[in-house]
Order: structure tokens, then C-alpha cells, then sequence
């Protein structure tokens, strides 16, 4: 039964997000839109910008899933769906999960296509662009699983938005720095690159494994 | 909430002090003692920081700021363990003084980590010439200092105690499992700062003319931390007090003019 419901849930979530409404895609033209507006305040200098591009890339893809994660469990409050979500028998870490998961399919994935195309605007080469998108890959599923646990304590709040942005931010600064530090040791430097993108990976299994938690513990507390 | 008389009392002196009334009344008579234990000890401290401490061979007088950044440093981290303790009391316990003593603790906790920066920085323009510097000890208390302030703005979003209580303590958990993956995130990143002089194996490295002062500054301060959070403490019992009479209050004006 359990897997039934689940697979239900994931295909609402996803109807949900790609009609009219959802926010599929959007967090991607809002990264487009952070990495073009960074060059305007560097200045136009090709060297400096490719230095710098895994960092714009790693901080849009911050932002990107950070202000698309909001609305995560809040538009389930406000329609009453979370309700009947958490008196059905499945347990409420899973629903939490599959949420996510979606989430991440439809924010975090674009995103990962996206930089490397937006990384040829900031003259990275191949190795640069290749590294940049692997850790994308590997690091935007624990910004979803952290910004998932935010998401879930700021539901049930009339103004989240800005307060989940407070509460998140430095919670991800790891992520942040292992996977700009894996993107850029793996173009030279002196830290052999696995390092890093190992500590990301081992970032994004322990978010996986204890946000859903926190997560699912922060809507019950909420609709107490 | 904190409801009083039905924290009823179930053993122990512990269990006793879950009456908010109780806890208050042995506040008011503790205060005053533990206030002057730390004036005591403060201008102890004072005056063997001044006049007791030799200056450093190299640093000169500048060194004499670590009897004011040490504690404050040491009590950032003391606050922010003792809240992360209350969160557990609040969520599995759902003991009534947890949430009071963890909200009460926030903004001293945050004002001692706002402390450590501010001596830090003021210390560091002489010795390394410049206010900031993106060092990795530096960078996690300013981050833990981020992550107080979160908490703090998690407490005025929400109206409701005991709702924010439970939601706040979560948030405190999470953020403490994050504070050490932070310092080793922001330490393989960066590292500038000194390691690590009292607290090691095989004893401290510092002399005793300048550990003696330290330590008497280390305890003054820690008194004061647990004077001002006995004083926050019945300042937020009193608060939830207030509120719960006014919506009593407002409850009988309305109900009187709908009869």
C-alpha cells in the first residue's frame, strides 16, 4: 500500500509542479538570471570571470534552490492537503522524501543541465565545466534535503520566506564549501579532488538520511 | 505555555523546580548571591589582568584582551549546548522551564558570541593588521552567531509559545548536529588562528602568571552567564504571565459584551 501511495504522491507532485502554477523551471531562469547579473557587477574581465565561475555557478544553484523550496509544504498547509497527507498510514518521512525528490527533479536537475551551458558564458573550459555539473549532481540534493527541514519549520509561519533564508543559509555553507572546493581541485591546485567530493557525497546521504526527520518532526509540531 | 498548578510536583528538588511559581521564588533568593559572586570574581580577575598578568614578549598589553575574549568565546559555545540541551527537555520531556531557560539563554549566549567577535577583531588589528580576517576559527563563531540570531528571529515569528517552543527546539538540534560539521567545513577551508593552548592532552601550554587570571576570569564570567539567565528566566515567566491574563482578560471583555 505504502508504494502505491507514494508513487501516487510522486506523480501528483509532478503534474503539480509542471502545470500552471508550479515552479518547475523557474528556479533555473532565476539562475540564469543570478549568473548573468554577476559579470555586470565583476566587470567584463573573461580571466578573473572563469576563476570565479564555479563559485557564481555553486552560489546561484544556493539561491535557486533555496527560494523555489518555500512553497515546499506551505501551498499542503494552506489547501489542507498536508492534513490528509498526515492522517493517511504512510509515514509521514517518506512523504517528506518523495516531496523532495520531486523537488529536486524538477528544481535541483535543471539546474545541473543548465551550468555547464552557463559556464561557457563565464569561459570555463571542459574540465572546469565537467567538474562544475559533478558536483552540482552530487551537492544540490542535500540543498534540498536542508532546505526541506527550513521549508517544513516556516510552513505553517504567515511571512516563511525570508526567515527560511535566515535559518538555512548557514546550515549550508558545507555544502558550499566542499563542493567549490571539489569543482575547483579538480582544475589544479594542491588538495587531491576526490577529498572533497567525497566529504559532499557523505554531506548528501546524512542530509538524506536525517532531514527527513526534522522535517516530518517540524509539520507535526506545526499543525499541533 | 507554562500552566501553573498543573506542573504538579513529582519527586526530588529536581521535579520541583518544574513549578514555575517555586523556580521563581529560589531565583529571587539566588540572584542577588550569584550577582555579587561574580562581582567578586569579576574584579578579581580585573585586577590580576591588569596588574598581576605580565605583558607578552611579543603581543605586549595587547594580549591582556584574552581575559575578556577567552570567557566570552568559551561561554558562546557554553550557551549555545545548554540550549541544544533544553530543545531535548522541550521535545522529549516537554518539561515547562526547558523552552523559558533555552529562550532566556539565546540572546546572552548571542550577545557573549557578539563579544568573542568584537575583542577578537579589535585584538586582531594590531596582530595581524587588519579587523577581519577569513580564518577559519573566526569564520565559524561568526557563523554560530548567524545561527543565534536565526533562533532568535524563529522565536519573535511565531506568536504562539508553545507552538514556537517545540518548533525552535528543532531548529536548535538541527543547528547543533551543523556546528561541528561547520567548524570542519570552515577549517579545512581556511586555517590562521592559533590551535588549541588550554584544553589538550598533556595539560595547558600557557604559563600559570597568565592561566591563574584566566581561569578567575573564566569563572566571573560564568557566574554572571548563570546570574543574567536566572534574571532572563523570571523576566520570561513573568512575560508568559502577563500574556496569558491579558488573553484571559480579553476573553471575559468579549464574552461580557456578546451577553
Amino acid at each position: 500500500m505504502t508504494g502505491r501511495a507514494l508513487s501516487a504522491l510522486t506523480v501528483r507532485e509532478l503534474r503539480l509542479a509542471v502545470r500552471i502554477g508550479g515552479s518547475a523551471l523557474l528556479g533555473t531562469l532565476f539562475f540564469l538570471i543570478v549568473v548573468t547579473v554577476v559579470p555586470f557587477a565583476v566587470g567584463p574581465d573573461l580571466k578573473l570571470l572563469a576563476r570565479l565561475g564555479p563559485a557564481f555557478l555553486w552560489i546561484g544553484a544556493l539561491l535557486a534552490s533555496l527560494l523555489s523550496i518555500d512553497r515546499l509544504f506551505q501551498a499542503d498547509t494552506d489547501d489542507g492537503s498536508l492534513d490528509l497527507l498526515m492522517l493517511s498510514s504512510t509515514p509521514l518521512e517518506l512523504v517528506v522524501l518523495v516531496k523532495c525528490l520531486v523537488h529536486w527533479l524538477t528544481t535541483g536537475l535543471p539546474l545541473v543541465v543548465a551550468a555547464p551551458v552557463l559556464g561557457l558564458l563565464l569561459d570555463m573550459d571542459g574540465m572546469q565545466l565537467l567538474s562544475v555539473t559533478g558536483t552540482l549532481l552530487i551537492g544540490t540534493p542535500a540543498l534540498t534535503m536542508i532546505g526541506a527541514v527550513g521549508a517544513a519549520l516556516t510552513a505553517s509561519l504567515r511571512r516563511g520566506g525570508l526567515l527560511l533564508a535566515v535559518i538555512v543559509l548557514p546550515v549550508t555553507i558545507p555544502v558550499l564549501v566542499f563542493g567549490v572546493s571539489a569543482a575547483a581541485a579538480a582544475t589544479g591546485g594542491t588538495v587531491p579532488a576526490l577529498t572533497p567530493f567525497l566529504v559532499l557525497g557523505a554531506l548528501t546521504l546524512a542530509s538524506l538520511a536525517l532531514a527527513p526527520f526534522a522535517a516530518a518532526a517540524a509539520l507535526r509540531v506545526g499543525l499541533e | 505555555m507554562v500552566h501553573e498548578g498543573t506542573a504538579t510536583v513529582k519527586r526530588g528538588w529536581f521535579g520541583s523546580l518544574a513549578n514555575p511559581t517555586r523556580f521563581s521564588a529560589l531565583a529571587a533568593r539566588t540572584i542577588p548571591w550569584l550577582g555579587g559572586l561574580s562581582a567578586i570574581l569579576l574584579a578579581v580577575a580585573a585586577y590580576m589582568a591588569f596588574f598581576v598578568a605580565p605583558p607578552d614578549y611579543q603581543q605586549g598589553d595587547t594580549v591582556r584582551i584574552m581575559f575578556l575574549h577567552v570567557p566570552a568565546a568559551w561561554l558562546s559555545m557554553f550557551a549555545y549546548t545548554l540550549i541544544a540541551g533544553a530543545a531535548l527537555g522541550t521535545l522529549v520531556w516537554r518539561h515547562p522551564l526547558a523552552d523559558v531557560a533555552a529562550r532566556a539563554a539565546a540572546p546572552i549566549g548571542a550577545s557573549f558570541t557578539f563579544l568573542a567577535l568584537v575583542t577578537g577583531s579589535l585584538w586582531g588589528k594590531p596582530m595581524w593588521g587588519a579587523w577581519w580576517v577569513w580564518d577559519a576559527r573566526l569564520t565559524s563563531v561568526l557563523i554560530l552567531f548567524l545561527i543565534y540570531l536565526g533562533l532568535i528571529a524563529m522565536w519573535r515569528a511565531i506568536e504562539e509559545p508553545a507552538r514556537a517552543a517545540r518548533l525552535v527546539a528543532i531548529l536548535a538540534l538541527v543547528g547543533f548536529v551543523n556546528v561541528p560539521i561547520i567548524k570542519f567545513s570552515v577549517d579545512w577551508w581556511n586555517t590562521l588562528h592559533q590551535p588549541a593552548s588550554v584544553f589538550r592532552m598533556g595539560g595547558p601550554t600557557i604559563d600559570s602568571s597568565i592561566l591563574i587570571p584566566l581561569l578567575v576570569s573564566a569563572a566571573g564570567f560564568t557566574v554572571l552567564f548563570v546570574t543574567l539567565l536566572l534574571g532572563a528566566m523570571r523576566n520570561e515567566i513573568m512575560r508568559r504571565r502577563i500574556r496569558s491574563l491579558q488573553i484571559r482578560q480579553a476573553g471575559a471583555t468579549s464574552s461580557a459584551r456578546a451577553s
